[in-house]
């Protein structure tokens, strides 16, 4: 039987892999924004397995919203990678250091 | 008494009025019109100071104070411009405005054709004024004004002759040697009101009394005093002003080098009027003095000091004008000891003929140096009675009223001063008395050693020089009217002095010597025969007898002794030290440590530590911070994540 740790590990694990992503990509935004992805997906599959767990369906509506919110972000975030592509002709995070002091 | 007021105003306010007139103007105006105004105003103001010196003496006036102006109020504390009017003021006036008339006049004479006479002109009407204000106040604090305002008129007129190096030298050293008098003289005014809360001399003087018998406690400083040590302390506080003021050591320093300005300046400021604005004082604060014994044996001390060993120092000058110099810091020596013994009235009699016969020495100087064409060394003088006449004869009565001679004006004085010191039984008067004859040996001895050099011996005159003869009659009308007085003034001023003349001016607690003075010397004409025999009358004979036979009998002998006391003539050549002390110790130690605080103090501590270091410690500190700032990404992902995995893990932990 599938019980709740089972989906808390897994949504850790799915998390930890996003946020390493994100550390060690040192080359792509577009895995960047893979790797937010799948932080966000960490996160629903935690309020699912919440929601399931306590019988409330709020958790599953903010699933809802989440991955709505999730659809807009990444077509935001595509266009805004397209908009850095065109001006400088890469997509590399290593050249991305304007803010360095 | 309106009439009294009237005088008054016109006697201090007309040199003022002078002054302003041709220093607003002097760049204009012709030399004629300013000589004109300057001297005309000082003449009114001699004649209305002859009236009320006649009026006090002869019409026995009571004292008269009036407040004039009142130019500050603090609480109730009133800062004012007053005149207090007694017999004290009233010969002092007299003494200043005609000598200041009479070097108005010999200037004339005296600095034709200088590119600067009518600024000249202009301060000295300037000083005139000051010099007034001084004697007439009734406070401590117009006093004040006047003790600065002097030393301003003396340091602009030592300057005057601004491009020379050693006049600009002289005129700063007497401005600083005075700041160092003035500030003990300030200190004293500051304790005055203290203690009395009024700087009114009359309030002041009155409250003295029943501030001794109440044996209050009256200062409190940082030492706290009694009621007698606090009139001590104000006492030799007001004394160390006069010490800058009337050049005693170890604040004479100044008045040699002084003899750079102009010779009608030192005839007027540095001999007859300025220098002895400290004796002034002194009497006039006499029932503050006569409260301290302490202080009136420090007065005699210095005194003594000075009239001694500045009297050896004129033996070995060869510039004309420091003879005199040198001869004026004894004698005001000799009037600060007649202050230590209580003998105040002495003491300015001696002050007023001293004025006389100084002034006319120091005038007659410079007719010397003007015929000379500006030669001041006496080595290359000799033999001029042959050239000029009226001085040398006006120049013989100085020196004989100088010497003490009797008859001569000098002498009276003198003699009253050494009498009393004699009678006085305050501690080391002894000892002052013996200084005192000594010093008038040694005073007849250089007098006369210069009287000779300059108007005997052989003529050793620089041949270039052209003709030499007797300087016009601006010149000697001052040198024969000055020699009157040195003549005649002991003789009209002794019995009057005698009798208590200064009357409740002067205070002094123990009257018994000068009432057996009284008794024992009579009058002028008694103490004319007694004096004959005196020993003090000795003493300046035997000086005058030994400056013939060294100078003009006997020269070989006079090098032989030099050459035979080469140390003690080196320390005289160099003062005792004295300047050297100044220059190398005080001087040249003030800007060492001046050095060291700008070293330290502003260059390490404030520039490089303070007003550099901030900037350096906040860039060094941001160097490291910057390092942070990589600009990637992924750092700044991993500190947040990191720093939130933290936070989270804290929480959690408090939680559990």
């Amino acid at each position: 039987m599938v019980v709740l740790s089972n989906y808390l590990m897994f949504s850790s694990i799915l998390l930890v892999i996003g946020i390493t992503g994100i550390f060690i990509n040192r080359k792509n935004i577009i895995v960047l924004l893979m790797c937010i992805e799948l932080v966000l997906l960490a996160v629903n599959t935690n309020f699912i397995a919440f929601s399931r767990y306590l019988g409330d369906y709020t958790g599953q509506v903010f699933v809802f919203f989440i991955l709505s919110v999730a659809a807009v972000e990444a077509a935001i975030g595509l266009a805004i990678l397209v908009i850095i592509f065109r001006n400088r002709g890469t997509v590399s995070v290593r050249k991305m250091n304007d803010l360095k002091g | 008494m309106d009439s009294l007021n009237v005088y008054i105003l016109i006697i201090v306010f007309f040199p003022l009025v002078g002054s302003l007139i041709v220093g607003f103007t002097c760049r204009v105006v012709s030399n004629r019109f300013s000589h004109t105004i300057t001297t005309g105003m000082l003449l009114v103001s001699a004649i209305f100071s002859f009236k009320v010196l006649y009026m006090y003496s002869f019409e026995s006036y009571l004292p008269f104070e009036k407040t004039l102006y009142v130019w500050g109020n603090i609480y109730d504390v009133k800062f004012e411009v007053g005149f207090l009017i007694d017999r004290l003021t009233a010969i002092m006036l007299f003494v200043v405005t005609v000598i200041s008339f009479l070097v108005h006049l010999y200037t004339i004479g005296y600095m034709q054709g200088d590119s600067g006479y009518n600024r000249f002109f202009s301060y000295i009407s300037f000083f005139t004024f000051a010099m007034l204000m001084l004697v007439v106040s009734n406070n401590f604090l117009q006093l004040f004004f006047g003790w600065e305002a002097v030393g301003l008129a003396s340091y602009l007129l030592i300057g005057f002759w601004f491009k020379r190096p050693t006049a600009i030298f002289a005129n700063l050293k007497a401005f600083i040697v005075n700041r160092v008098g003035d500030l003990g003289f300030l200190l004293g005014i500051a304790a005055v009101f203290c203690c009395f809360g009024t700087l009114n001399y009359n309030e002041v003087f009155s409250s003295v009394d029943s501030v001794i018998s109440d044996n209050s406690v009256v200062l409190n400083t940082v030492i706290s005093f009694n009621t007698v040590s606090a009139v001590t302390f104000i006492s030799i506080c007001l004394f160390i002003g006069a010490m800058g003021k009337s050049a005693q050591v170890p604040l004479h320093v100044w008045l040699p080098d002084s003899m750079e300005g102009p010779t009608p300046i030192s005839a007027l400021i540095h001999a007859a009027t300025m220098v002895t604005a400290g004796i002034f004082m002194v009497a006039r604060m006499s029932p503050i003095f006569e409260h301290s014994q302490t202080a009136l044996i420090f007065v005699l001390l210095i005194g003594t000091i000075t009239c001694f060993f500045m009297g050896i120092l004129g033996i070995v000058q060869n510039d004309i004008k420091r003879v005199v110099a040198y001869s004026t810091l004894s004698q005001l020596g000799l009037m600060v000891t007649a202050l230590g013994v209580s003998a105040y009235s002495a003491a300015i009699f001696h002050l007023v003929t001293h004025a006389f016969f100084k002034a006319l020495l120091f005038l007659g100087a410079g007719s010397v140096i003007v015929a000379l064409h500006h030669e001041q060394d006496i080595r290359y003088m000799g033999n001029l009675r042959k050239y000029m006449p009226i001085t040398y004869y006006t120049m013989l009565i100085g020196s004989l009223a100088l010497a003490g001679i009797p008859g001569f004006s000098g002498f009276f004085s003198k003699d009253l001063i050494i009498e009393n010191v004699h009678l006085s039984n305050l501690p080391y008067s002894d000892l002052a008395y013996y200084l005192l004859v000594a010093g008038v040996f040694i005073t007849s001895f250089y007098s006369f050693r210069m009287f000779f050099l300059v108007f005997h011996t052989n003529e050793r005159i620089d041949p270039h020089l052209g003709v030499v003869k007797e300087p016009p009659y601006v010149i000697t009308l001052p040198l024969l009217i000055l020699a009157f007085f040195a003549l005649f003034s002991g003789w009209i001023f002794f019995d009057s002095i005698l009798q208590n003349y200064f009357g409740s001016a002067i205070f002094v607690k123990n009257l018994d010597n000068s009432n057996f003075l009284l008794k024992e010397l009579v009058d002028a004409k008694h103490l004319f025969l007694h004096g004959i025999l005196s020993l003090p009358f000795l003493m300046s004979l035997l000086g005058i007898v030994t400056a013939w036979y060294l100078y003009c009998f006997n020269i070989n002998l006079a090098t032989t002794i030099k050459s035979k006391l080469r140390v003690v003539h080196y320390i005289l050549i160099n003062k005792y030290g004295f300047d050297a002390f100044n220059q190398y110790f005080l001087s040249f130690g003030v800007r060492f440590f001046g050095k060291i605080l700008w070293k330290i103090g502003d260059v390490f501590l404030i520039d490089k530590l303070i007003v550099n270091g901030v900037p350096y410690l906040i860039k060094s500190c941001s160097n490291f911070v910057k390092r942070i700032q990589t600009g990637r990404l992924y750092n700044y992902v991993y500190i947040m994540i990191t720093g939130f995995v933290l936070l989270l893990f804290g929480l959690l932990s408090n939680v559990t």
